[in-house]
């Protein structure tokens, strides 16, 4: 496959999104509903790797090959190469997997070598500090994970895309039986959505967060009084809600929903203050047609 | 005692395989894969919201009190070295299986972790986070991660020459991937089917790889020694990795004189 000669950049992204993130006051108040303190671990525990210490695989390394294999694309064994502390990082990295996880559940492990059944599937930010798996515990088999810019779900309407692909293929083939969509504090994505204007540069992540416009809408006329951050966290919570509608465009999801072989659930990962909220879409007392409106049920808040 | 409905479907099974004894591969295959299925279901079915909260707190008390000028950091901003496309599979998490710690990798999961080439018309979703990523996180490697067993790839190499229905979306986007599956059908013709599978699984990381480098920013700064591209691949038949660099060349042009000092030499 023929690698492409030289790329003129004919639209040159001048859009850069504003400063990532700030610590902000959030004027949302959710109800505080206070959970018993009692953690029961029932499930695998996976290793977490403190982030000043490191961890040195003690098993040799019978599985592991590191080979250039491909003849179409070019090596150059001679040069300099400071990646290679990389190559030992993730080298590493994936021999603890195996060594406390892998090799501690075999039975678990061969299982799942032959077919996934997972009961979630998760639609999360890309965010790096957002990863569904760490957070709320998923572990390897458990939760069909998307993860885009902002947690987004584009409608039924907008065509082919990747989130409803994998829609397609969690809902359809795998049957899972919740949905659930996490959105974050600080989302950049969100923040672009915000402060997108109109000066018709365009760019992928103008193009991607379009989606989510109504929601910007929404929040603009609901949270005008609130400054800048105020409005970017209201968003947040505003665009899950959205995304859970917008799951409703598609047939075979609300044809499930309705026979009540699939939940939505909507959740909101904060952070800074290390909290977690979720709530459940109504679909009965959900009447979009009539009013616009949606209800929810089972909201809970833990802290 | 009664017969029970699935002795008698058992029956219909064995005489099928007693007629058809080419089909015993595939009869094995799908009984063990149901063996699995109803050993994982559970006689009360676990509740969601209560499987959420054990994670949750798991995490609350485990990993973020006990860091909390880490989670600090991270509440001002993120600054991760690594930009991560994996498979939506469940099995597949980078976070478990490469132990990414909260702030480490910007991660991208998509069915079959396919990276369409730069459109500027379609594919905003991929092109967005690559975009961000680069542009505004300033990552450091991006890491392509294909896996064994990828139904992606599986519905990719067997549609639509199995003349099954196609799907809406999922064949829109794993033809994406056409040109690996191109690539494995010629070089390796002859091959079993999940042979195939398995090395289209490997190529379709390096298309993806290629397809990264149509991007004009990461294009940018693979020029300017910022960013490296690598792939990799979980095994998780038989508990292995591979890992691996994307490396581009342009070398030096030669100059082709127009006339030597004897004329034109044929």
């Amino acid at each position: 496959m023929a690698i492409p000669s030289s790329i003129s950049d004919p639209f040159a992204s001048k859009f850069l999104p504003s400063s990532i993130s700030d610590p902000f006051a959030s004027s949302y108040q959710p109800s505080r509903i206070s959970v018993p303190v009692k953690i029961e671990q029932t499930q695998l525990t996976t290793l977490r790797r403190s982030h000043c210490s490191t961890l040195k695989a003690s098993m040799g390394s019978p599985g592991f090959t590191q080979q250039l294999n491909n003849n179409k694309l070019e090596t150059l064994a001679d040069v300099k190469d400071d990646r290679d502390d990389i190559f030992n990082d993730l080298k590493d990295r994936f021999l603890s997997f195996k060594k406390n996880v892998y090799m501690a559940n075999p039975e678990q492990f061969e299982n799942l070598a032959k077919v996934q059944v997972p009961k979630f599937m998760v639609i999360a930010c890309a965010d790096s500090r957002v990863c569904p798996s760490s957070i709320l515990g998923f572990q390897p088999g458990e939760a069909f994970t998307i993860r885009n810019i902002a947690n987004l779900v584009p409608t039924f309407e907008s065509g082919p895309s990747e989130v409803n692909a994998a829609l397609e293929f969690s809902v359809n083939t795998l049957q899972v039986e919740n949905i659930l969509v996490i959105g974050h504090s600080c989302c950049g994505g969100i923040r672009a959505l915000m402060g997108m204007e109109d000066d018709g540069n365009t760019s992928f992540i103008k193009s991607w967060v379009t989606n989510a416009k109504n929601a910007r809408v929404k929040t603009k006329a609901a949270a005008s009084n609130l400054d800048f951050d105020g409005q970017c966290s209201h968003c947040e919570k505003v665009s899950i809600n959205h995304s859970l509608v917008n799951l409703l465009t598609y047939p075979w999801i609300k044809e499930k929903v309705e026979k009540e072989e699939l939940s939505i659930h909507g959740g909101y990962y904060d952070f800074v203050n290390c909290s977690f909220e979720k709530w459940t879409l109504d679909y009965r007392g959900t009447k979009l047609e009539e009013n616009g409106r949606f209800a929810i049920k089972n909201k809970v808040f833990w802290y | 005692m009664a017969i029970q409905s699935s002795q008698l479907a058992i029956e219909q099974l064995k005489n099928l395989l007693r007629e058809k004894e080419e089909l015993n591969e595939v009869v094995t295959t799908k009984i063990e894969e149901l063996i699995v299925e109803l050993q994982g279901c559970h006689p009360h079915p676990i509740d969601p919201a209560q499987q959420i909260i054990d994670g949750f707190t798991y995490f609350k008390f485990n990993n973020f009190d006990k860091n909390p000028e880490l989670y600090e950091r991270l509440a001002k901003g993120q600054s991760p070295k690594f930009m991560v496309f994996a498979c939506s599979d469940s099995r597949v998490s980078p976070s478990v299986i490469l132990n990414f710690q909260p702030g480490e990798a910007f991660v991208v999961r998509n069915i079959a972790n396919i990276v369409p080439a730069f459109n500027q018309l379609r594919y905003s979703g991929v092109g967005a986070t690559i975009e961000y990523a680069i542009t505004a996180l300033k990552v450091k490697n991006i890491l392509v991660i294909g896996h064994s067993r990828c139904g992606g790839i599986s519905r990719l190499m067997s549609h639509p020459e199995d003349g099954s229905i196609p799907f809406d979306f999922i064949d829109d986007w794993v033809k994406i991937g056409l040109p690996a599956k191109t690539n494995v059908m010629k070089e390796y013709e002859g091959y079993d089917f999940k042979e195939q599978c398995n090395f289209c699984e490997l190529e379709s990381v390096n298309n993806s790889l290629v397809n990264l480098h149509t991007y004009p920013y990461v294009d940018r700064e693979i020029r300017n020694k910022n960013l490296a591209l690598l792939g990799g691949y979980y095994d998780f038949v038989n508990g292995e990795f591979k890992l691996w660099k994307y490396m581009s060349v342009v070398t030096k042009p030669i100059t082709i004189p127009l006339k030597t000092n004897e004329g034109f030499k044929l």
